[in-house]
């Protein structure tokens, strides 16, 4: 459709995660960036065992290509574990609260004033009750991920068209009819934007919970490459994170846009 | 008859919906409405009695926040923010709740569904079988046929309003409340659509809410101005619609109605 992209480059400059960057623009500024690094550490003089300079980081992502590989694979599985666990829990929430006005009463609150903890500060409680294995890490990022996604999908769910909502009425369609076929169709695009969000954020939540206690994942090589002074293999193992969060992110940005052409609409 | 069917030729322009439109037409009842209206407090109308002739077009004038849509929300069962105290009766005393179909000034087109889904979109909502037949049928009446399989976003803003009108017709109801339908297309489209709509929606019983005097002039068999806290009853020329807008005796009569709004 044509006028799709002529949305999405008037809307983009408001919300980085709409506009989709060239591939030339990304390598560009990440060839910068490396040049940049490399030469602060020509300039500065600084040591290695602080920071490394590119050339290092790369040898050591070579050399411990499996290391980091078998580590990165167990975070992958915990985030898309929180990720599909987080996005179906704040699914049902928001269609449990659109059912029941009782839901909305109750469980509204609850969900505001969970927000004021600090997730983060979770974690050593979950690894308590938990322990050190995947279900700490996976319980972690699915509460990081569930409010945004909970929040998002109600408020699309909240926002159909008045127009919408009088036409089925006057269809007379029942009230759970009008909640499949009319809001929740209509709310797709909210909740494709809230998956997008949490894409990004649930990460964060396994490398987290492994930070706190584990003895697998990239949070924890991380922490154990820290300790041991291997700065190098601590940073190969940072950017190896950063590839794996930008094509998750990638490929749920490509589920997204699926989901809002079907829906007809475009962010 | 009138002039501008020869601009909507095409297709589906074979005379099968008025055949068809007339059988359904000879159980049709009117309906009658009285009662006043509050809205926050004030007194919007007050003893309002209001009819729609059985199988006809009632056209309801009247200027913007006269409560043209309210009334008609009213009919239709829908949320006016405000309080009717009255009755609404049917001829054959048989209810108006589930014999009502709506059109709005947006077309209300679910971007999701094509157009054969959307014209069937009551079917849908009530969890009915579609009887397929029919609905093939009123997408040729409206000139729809080739563009069956698309999505809205597809569709010109004509296209689109004659996918809704389809809709509205698929419902089958004796009574169909239009609120502005035209009032969004671009002047030789409403001119298509007026036309095409009073074809379609013969032997109806049409309430048509505008604020457009040329369109009254045009579609109307009955006529009400609000104005005045109150619905009153303006004659029209003698002739059927669809009037030429254009023609002595319609400019005429609108002169007068202008006349009666301005009064």
């Amino acid at each position: 459709m044509s006028n799709k992209s002529e949305k999405s480059r008037t809307s983009g400059f408001t919300d980085l995660s709409v506009r989709k960057p060239r591939l030339v623009d990304v390598l560009l500024s990440v060839v910068a960036i490396v040049v940049i690094w490399q030469v602060v550490i020509w300039v500065s003089g600084v040591p290695s065992f602080i920071l490394p300079g590119p050339s290092k980081v790369a040898l050591a992502l070579l050399e411990n290509a499996a290391l980091i590989s078998e580590h990165a694979w167990i975070t992958l599985l915990e985030v898309l574990a929180g990720l599909a666990l987080g996005t179906l829990l704040g699914i049902a929430t928001a269609l449990y609260i659109m059912m029941s006005p009782i839901a909305q009463r109750l469980l509204m609150p609850v969900l505001v004033l969970s927000q004021t903890i600090p997730v983060f500060a979770l974690a050593p409680i979950l690894t308590l009750w938990l322990g050190y294995g995947l279900s700490s890490k996976i319980v972690m990022t699915l509460l990081i991920i569930y409010f945004p996604v909970t929040s998002t999908f109600l408020d699309g769910l909240h926002a159909t068209p008045r127009g919408f909502l009088d036409l089925a009425r006057t269809m007379r369609a029942s009230r759970l009819t009008t909640l499949i076929q009319v809001r929740v169709p209509a709310a797709l695009p909210s909740l494709a934007s809230g998956i997008r969000l949490a894409a990004v954020y649930a990460p964060i939540g396994a490398v987290i919970g492994e930070w706190v206690g584990a003895s697998q994942g990239l949070g924890y090589l991380m922490l154990l490459a820290n300790g041991r002074v291997k700065i190098d293999l601590m940073f190969a193992a940072l950017i190896t994170l950063c590839l794996l969060t930008i094509l998750l992110r990638a490929v749920i940005g490509i589920v997204c846009e699926k989901i809002n052409d079907w829906a007809g609409q475009t962010p | 008859m009138p002039l501008d069917w020869k601009s909507i030729s095409g297709p589906w322009d074979s005379g099968l919906a008025e055949t068809r439109s007339s059988l359904e037409a000879t159980a049709v009842p009117g309906l009658t409405l009285s009662g006043s209206f509050e809205f926050s407090g004030q007194v919007l109308f007050s003893d309002l009695e209001f009819r729609l002739q059985p199988g006809s077009w009632t056209c309801l004038l009247g200027a913007s926040g006269a409560g043209k849509s309210t009334l008609l929300r009213a009919l239709a069962g829908l949320d006016t923010g405000g309080k009717f105290s009255g009755t609404v009766e049917t001829d054959d005393r048989e209810g108006v709740e589930d014999r009502i179909s709506y059109m709005a000034q947006s077309d209300l087109l679910f971007p999701w569904l094509t157009v054969r889904q959307n014209v069937s979109l009551g079917r849908r909502l009530r969890r009915q079988r579609v009887d397929e037949s029919r609905l093939d049928q009123l997408i040729f009446d409206v000139g729809l046929r080739e563009h069956c399989n698309k999505k809205p976003a597809q569709l010109s803003g004509g296209m689109r309003q004659r996918t809704a009108l389809a809709r509205t017709l698929m419902e089958g109801t004796p009574f169909v409340l239009l609120d502005e339908p035209f009032s969004a297309l671009d002047s030789k489209t409403r001119s298509e659509m007026q036309s095409l709509a009073y074809r379609v929606l013969k032997g109806k019983t049409v309430l048509l809410v505008t604020h457009d005097i040329a369109e009254a002039m045009k579609l109307g068999n009955q006529l009400y101005i609000l104005k005045d806290n109150n619905a009153i009853n303006h004659p029209l020329p003698s002739s059927l619609p669809v009037r030429d807008v254009n023609s002595r005796e319609a400019l005429e009569a609108q002169a007068r109605l202008i006349g009666a709004l301005n009064s």
